[in-house]
């Protein structure tokens, strides 16, 4: 079975994927950045630790192969195929709030992933305390030796993919990152697509 | 679905952000590490020792500071919520990126999710802290002693609780006397050459809060299976805070953090 689901620019979505479910995550246009989170589906406190995800893999950035950890210290998804190379999970999303303090108070009107994560998880019974660092898939953010962090030019091209094998079952919230203040998207949000399969 | 920016509006935008990366990643020079030890603290209205392995929580109000003495080899875990609003918090996401450096020294502050400044980082001998890889587990720690002994996501549920909270409040929490760094093909390293003995920090409140800390080996730490020292945890009353006060001037993102407190709290 395949379910295909198509988030426009600068939407939100969620959806559940099964134990053993495949979820293919496409970055349609390039160089979109689709900032992602992860809960248990029967226990929403059990949900995606950046910090643990990292630590487990002993690097700082996603990749096939990346076992992606809850903060119970368990596995939640399997990446087992990425065309694009790597991805971020230490730069969270963005946010009016953060907006303001990177870019000036005069962005602070602009929508951002946060406001797309906030109505997507009311949607499940949560509030802005669920949401927790998150993944950006497909966001190039190189962290240097001397600690440089900056958020760079996607690397991803037209129809890039990766796919995560569930472990359990897991709610997937899903921005399509509307920002337009850095490159994480080229500064032109386009559609993503997402199948489920399995 | 695709809502179309015209060539003009990127380019725009795009030299727009590289001012902003070339101002933010050439911030003015922090200053020199604070010297060792910490000097004696003899007006603190709260002295405190935390056993490894243990955890402790307390309340700041704006202004004053928290000094944390590791007696040894440890690293302190923190976790800070806002008061009265706890879905306020530490958000190390956006204190890494609105500030573009993972290396968190003296003069630089940590964000909230709410674009506020919480806590400056006032005085910090060390700049060996971390906020990638996060506190031990249960399995971090069994897997040196076959034993789940005290571990940091233990103690931040145990602090949690004792402040009204639960795990879903639980934010990535910040490392402090953790060298862990990013080598050049992306793996974490730690680097104990930047950590001595007598090394402290002092972390101003920026607004009223409560904290976590846990004090327990890092999981990156290959000397773990050690027991912790105990950890000095005190607080001192609030200061003068100086026009050009380092942390709240070093950069434009400092800057626009503390307007952002002043908008909520009243003038500073």
């Amino acid at each position: 079975m395949e379910t295909v689901h198509d988030i426009p620019a600068r939407a939100p979505w969620s959806g559940i994927i099964r134990k053993g479910q495949t979820l293919r995550i496409e970055d349609t246009y390039g160089q979109q950045a689709i900032d992602t989170l992860f809960y248990n589906a029967i226990d929403h406190a059990e949900r995606y630790s950046s910090q643990d995800t990292l630590r487990a893999q002993g690097a700082a950035y996603v990749t096939t192969g990346t076992a992606i950890m809850s903060n119970l210290g368990r596995v939640m998804l399997r990446v087992t195929a990425d065309s694009a190379g790597r991805h971020d999970t230490s730069a969270g999303c963005c946010s009016c709030e953060s907006n303001t303090v990177r870019f000036g108070h005069d962005t602070r009107f602009q929508h951002a992933c946060r406001e797309n994560f906030i109505v997507e998880l009311a949607r499940h019974g949560m509030t802005k305390r669920d949401i927790v660092p998150n993944l950006n898939f497909f966001m190039n953010v190189p962290i240097s030796p001397n600690g440089a962090m900056t958020v760079d030019d996607g690397i991803s091209s037209p129809g890039d993919h990766l796919e995560l094998v569930a472990e359990m079952d897991v709610l997937c919230v899903i921005s399509n990152c509307p920002q337009i203040n850095n490159p994480c998207n080229g500064f032109d949000p386009t559609p993503c697509r997402v199948i489920i399969r399995g | 679905m695709h809502i179309h920016r015209t060539p003009d509006q990127i380019a725009a935008d795009r030299q727009r952000y590289l001012d902003f990366q070339r101002a933010g990643m050439e911030a003015k020079t922090l200053p020199q590490p604070s010297p060792r030890p910490a000097p004696e603290a003899s007006n603190a209205r709260l002295t405190e020792t935390v056993p490894g392995g243990w955890y402790t929580t307390l309340h700041l109000k704006a202004g004053e500071l928290l000094r944390l003495v590791p007696g040894g080899a440890s690293t302190v875990s923190l976790a800070a919520w806002a008061l009265p609003d706890t879905t306020e918090r530490l958000c190390l996401p956006d204190t890494v990126k609105l500030q573009w450096t993972t290396d968190l020294t003296k003069g630089r502050v940590i964000f909230s999710d709410m674009g506020r400044v919480m806590l400056s980082l006032v005085e910090d001998s060390s700049g060996a802290h971390d906020v990638l890889t996060g506190g031990s587990t249960p399995e971090t720690v069994a897997d040196y002693t076959g034993d789940a002994r005290r571990n940091t996501r233990d103690n931040m549920l145990l602090a949690a609780a004792k402040l009204g909270l639960d795990r879903r409040d639980i934010p990535a929490v910040l490392n402090l006397f953790a060298p862990v760094r990013v080598d050049a093909e992306g793996r974490f390293t730690w680097r104990p050459a930047m950590l001595a003995a007598g090394d402290w920090v002092d972390l101003r409140a920026e607004m009223d809060l409560c904290l976590a800390l846990s004090n327990c080996r890092h999981p990156l730490d290959p000397d773990a299976s050690e027991v912790p020292p105990d950890l000095s945890v005190i607080c001192l009353p609030a200061r003068p805070i100086a026009a050009d006060d380092l942390c709240r001037t070093a950069t434009a993102e400092a800057r626009r953090g503390f307007e952002n407190n002043a908008r909520l709290q009243g003038a500073f």
